[in-house]
């Protein structure tokens, strides 16, 4: 049910990149976005609400863009569904072929376009993990109900992030989520790589990245403002460290862009090198003209293209059948 | 958790002199709390809370205590209302009913805006601060400190078990001596074996299949 899966497993270097879900009753302005990744992504990550603002649920996004051809991730966060309302729609996505499923804790409601909205956070993501795969592998529900069929197929996922404090205790919660179920796992922004390092290193010294395959997540800087955003503290878990806000801030303001690609093409070369990394998740929403370059200018656009595409439709193609 | 008890409410005076600053104002009964969690501030340093761990341990004289306690409705409200008073007061408990403060360096999860009982979120600021409260400390910073500084940041590799709502507001001294919490987190990191989940449709603990296993 899963060729993110299968091309993890063989070892090769995995690039799975965000694709949000739109504001309105159509995917179709996503799907347009999705196409100008086929055949340059393994799979896209259809996101839960992303920052607590209302859009498109993931599942059916999902569905869009493996309509389009693309290997979808499911997000599903714990903020808006009781343990009776995730568990349910885990088996819906599965009924319907979503292997992929990320889980992770949420946004607050407070950041979000509905501020005054209930957090359910009945789960939390480990918990919530620890369920999935219980229904996978025990064939039960949380309450202990037998599942007729248990969704077999499933590919677990979580994310992680290694930069906030307490940093000591970060690597000990990704393998916490690593017991609970979780085979694959999406880091936040990685700017300081060398923290990064250290973190996938204790992963690895414990053998756990063999039994999860560890993606570096890679943004773009894309101007000024962006840089000013994700440095106010307004964006939860995002920090850009103090070396990358000088570099940045050092060019001309209409070349931050451009050093901000270059910025990002040599975070993912350099992450690649690290022994325990199995790819990089990119969070490049709404860039997805200039992944191609940047995959390129980061020298792991081999095999990678509208060539490979055909293989990554076929693919698809027996997700469905 | 709090002093050994004898039926009376704890007082909080002997104890005043080993106490951390005290907790923001807002969240303590009778200011305004509010509905939801905010972090609070836990006042019993982490020395003096392990220590207190033994005093509360499921001993013969506690599972005595509680036996006797619970048979008298009077007596479990008096017993569960000076819990209240005494952990409220030192942890900023909300009577979730299934304690876990002895593996969260005895500061309370439920604290969290999110109630995450696994560790923070990845949304914790630069210093410690909050996602939800940049004002407050991450309840998980504040546990990891505490139990690291008394060699106990292991404990927070458990996994903890959902948590059964329908606890809320019970007594979890009276739910440990009995029994009832038995499996509330795994023995270890998990990582050798799947743990095992649990049942939350049964009645009594946890995770039966565990309790058998052992």
């Amino acid at each position: 049910m899963s060729a993110l899966r299968d091309r993890l497993a063989a070892g090769q270097f995995t690039v799975t990149s965000e694709l949000s879900p739109v504001r309105g009753a159509s995917a179709a302005a996503m799907q347009e976005r999705g196409r100008l990744l086929l055949g340059w992504v393994d799979a896209v990550n259809l996101t839960d609400n992303q920052g607590a603002h209302v859009r498109m649920s993931s599942w059916a996004a999902a569905l869009a863009a493996r309509d389009v051809g693309l290997e979808p991730i499911m997000q599903m966060t714990c903020r808006d569904r009781n343990r009776i309302a995730l568990q349910s729609d885990l088996l819906g996505a599965a009924s319907a072929g979503l292997g992929n499923v990320v889980f992770m804790t949420g946004d607050y409601p407070k950041f979000g376009d509905h501020p005054g909205a209930k957090p359910v956070f009945d789960l939390d993501s480990v918990t919530m993990l620890w369920t999935a795969r219980t229904m996978r592998d025990e064939g039960k529900l949380l309450s202990g109900n037998e599942l007729k069929p248990p969704p077999e197929g499933l590919f677990l996922g979580a994310v992680e992030n290694p930069f906030a404090p307490p940093e000591e205790f970060r690597a000990a919660r990704a393998a916490k989520k690593i017991a609970a179920g979780a085979q694959f796992l999406q880091t936040q922004y990685v700017f300081d790589v060398p923290a990064f390092e250290r973190w996938v290193t204790a992963l690895h010294e414990e053998g756990l990245t063999r039994r999860c395959a560890i993606l570096a997540g890679v943004g773009v800087v894309r101007s000024a403002r962006a840089l000013e955003f994700m440095t106010s503290g307004k964006v939860p878990g995002v920090t850009v460290p103090e070396a990358v806000r000088r570099r940045l801030r050092g060019v001309p303001a209409d070349e931050l862009g451009a050093e901000g690609h270059r910025l990002a093409a040599e975070v993912i070369a350099q992450v690649k090198e690290i022994p325990g990394v199995a790819g990089v998740h990119l969070l490049t929403a709404g860039y997805e003209k200039r992944v191609p370059d940047l995959l390129e200018l980061a020298g792991v656009a081999q095999g990678r293209g509208p060539a490979a595409r055909d293989g990554t439709t076929a693919g698809a193609a027996q997700v469905s059948a | 958790m709090a002093e050994h008890k004898s039926g009376a409410p704890v007082s909080s005076g002997p104890v005043q002199v080993e106490l951390l600053p005290g907790p923001p104002p807002d969240w303590r009964p009778g200011a305004g709390e509010p509905r939801l969690p905010v972090p609070p501030v836990p006042r019993l340093s982490p020395r003096r809370a392990y220590l207190m761990q033994k005093a509360v341990a499921p001993n013969w004289l506690n599972k005595r205590l509680g036996a006797v306690v619970e048979r008298w409705p009077l007596a479990r409200r008096l017993f569960t209302a000076a819990e209240r008073a005494s952990k409220e007061d030192l942890f900023g408990c909300r009577m979730c009913g299934q304690c876990a403060l002895p593996v969260t360096g005895y500061s309370c999860p439920m604290g969290c805006p999110k109630e995450l009982r696994n560790g923070p979120c990845g949304g914790v600021g630069p210093g410690g601060a909050c996602e939800v409260y940049p004002d407050r400390r991450c309840v998980w910073v504040a546990g990891y400190e505490r139990a690291a500084s008394a060699g106990h940041a292991d404990d927070l590799r458990r996994l903890q078990r959902p948590v059964d709502h329908r606890r809320f507001g019970e007594s979890s001294w009276l739910n440990y001596w009995a029994g009832r919490d038995d499996g509330l987190w795994t023995d270890d990191d998990g990582l050798a074996a799947p743990a095992i989940l649990g049942d939350q449709g049964a009645s009594e603990p946890w995770c039966a299949g565990e309790r058998a296993a052992r």
